[in-house]
């Protein structure tokens, strides 16, 4: 079947079998190799993408679903050579370390401030990342991270 | 993991969709949003010739309000139905027992008739809807048939379902004003599936008054969500004092029957069924009484 996506903003139409998750094409069919795909059922959250600006499993998402979608990998969050501001205290805080499952949590935690720009509660920030797995650096950091980038952008937003 | 090849339709309007299942000779699986079907076509746990996608039908997503019932298309995803303000308003037990739906990402893409088709006994929204003594809308070629949930859910991953018929839509009675709701449930960790849970709603005849209508509903603990008949007549009449509640608690502590399985015994489930019941119920009646939001 052809499909009609717009990834990272750029139309690209690709034929894919019915039976392709979204992960692969993006991986395979469109050279973008930031997602990753761990459990490929659903529970470990790495191969998450925004789907029309919502997060997503690309694992359990068929190619042909995604028809007329507008999809967000992780190649997509940093823009003009700058990375993004979560990719920033993500470094700085080191929360990630073999950086399997990074993508995933940057792409829910980017929803998350979307939606909660005001966010900065430990729990809450615990609660939305519980479905993203990580199995090296532990979730210390990774909370740290988020919330210290929900400041910045927040500050941000004053600034600008 | 890649599913074996199917064929896939996804048509755009219901009539077309029963038609397809009319006609279909093979095995057919309906896509709705996939969060069960699809790990299960990933693993070849499900091997269907034909997938049936619903997803590009709009007639079966959206939240109406018809005389006195919210009416949910069965397609509408679970997070449009936990953010809906209609909802939020009139059925506010919902979206509490949504935000313990595996994840976010899956909610986003989840939706409530799935759940209830998919029929798994520890899910939140089977439990959740039967305890506002939800139905759903089966339609098929030949026409409809409403059934309230408990007669549609048969035991674990088994419904009323026809092989011709799909469910189109889900329908809540709103309770009346001043009805209190309570939903708790315990998980390994948050999003996980439940190990057991409960819901309730609770009406007062007046405040600081005697029970008038509560309906308490618990999952996790057999193969289909369990409503007991007996918790409105032992609480009718009375008001929702810890003595009562605990009265309900013990009587629960006799009757129900969980399993042990993989992950924790049926003296732990039960204990824990146990106390999230009455838990739901002291917060229902809380909420009655309106000394909780």
């Amino acid at each position: 079947m052809r499909i009609a996506l717009t990834v990272n903003g750029r139309a690209v139409q690709a034929d894919v079998e019915a039976r392709r998750h979204l992960a692969d094409v993006l991986r395979e069919d469109l050279g973008l190799r930031g997602t990753h795909l761990g459990c490929e059922h659903g529970v470990c959250g790495a191969c998450t993408v925004l789907v029309d600006g919502e997060p997503a499993r690309s694992c359990l998402l068929l190619a042909v679903q995604a028809d007329g979608c507008a999809i967000t990998t992780v190649e997509g969050l940093a823009a003009d050579g700058r990375l993004h501001p979560l990719q920033e205290a993500f470094r700085e805080h080191h929360a990630l370390q073999c950086g399997f499952c990074t993508p995933g949590f940057l792409l829910t935690a980017d929803h998350l401030l979307r939606e909660r720009p005001d966010l900065d509660d430990e729990a809450e920030i615990r609660e939305a990342l519980a479905g993203n797995l990580c199995r090296c650096t532990g979730y210390h950091n990774i909370v740290d991270a988020v919330r210290d980038a929900a400041a910045r952008m927040r500050e941000e937003a004053v600034g600008g | 993991m890649r599913p074996a090849p199917f064929d896939y339709r996804a048509p755009d309007t219901l009539d077309e969709a029963l038609a397809v299942l009319g006609d279909a000779a093979d095995d057919v699986s309906v896509l709705a949003g996939g969060q069960s079907l699809v790990p299960m076509l990933n693993m070849r746990i499900a091997r269907p010739d034909l997938v049936l996608d619903l997803g590009r039908i709009a007639e079966l997503t959206g939240v109406e309000r018809r005389n006195g019932v919210l009416r949910i298309g069965a397609m509408t995803r679970q997070r449009a139905v936990e953010t809906d303000p209609t909802v939020r308003a009139q059925l506010p037990l919902l979206p509490a027992a949504l935000r313990h739906v595996a994840h976010l990402a899956i909610r986003t893409r989840g939706t409530i008739g799935g759940s209830l088709v998919h029929a798994d006994p520890s899910a939140e929204l089977p439990a959740a809807v039967a305890a506002l003594e939800g139905r759903v809308e089966l339609r098929a070629a030949a026409g409809a048939r409403v059934l309230a949930l408990e007669d549609f859910l048969l035991g674990p991953l088994m419904t009323a379902r026809a092989p011709g018929e799909l469910l189109a839509a889900v329908e809540i009675p709103v309770p009346a004003p001043g009805t209190g709701w309570g939903f708790a449930e315990v998980a390994s960790t948050h999003g996980a599936f439940a190990l057991a849970g409960a819901a309730a709603v609770l009406r007062l005849d007046r405040p600081g008054g005697v029970v008038e209508h509560v309906r308490l509903t618990l999952l996790g603990v057999a193969g289909t969500p369990v409503t007991p008949d007996w918790v409105a007549p032992a609480l009718a009449g009375r008001p929702p004092a810890e003595e009562a509640l605990a009265e309900v608690g013990a009587r629960l502590r006799d009757t129900l029957e969980p399993r042990d399985d993989a992950q924790v015994s049926a003296a732990y489930r039960r204990r824990a069924a146990v106390e999230l019941a009455v838990r739901v119920l002291r917060d229902a009646a809380r909420r009655a009484e309106g000394q909780a939001p």
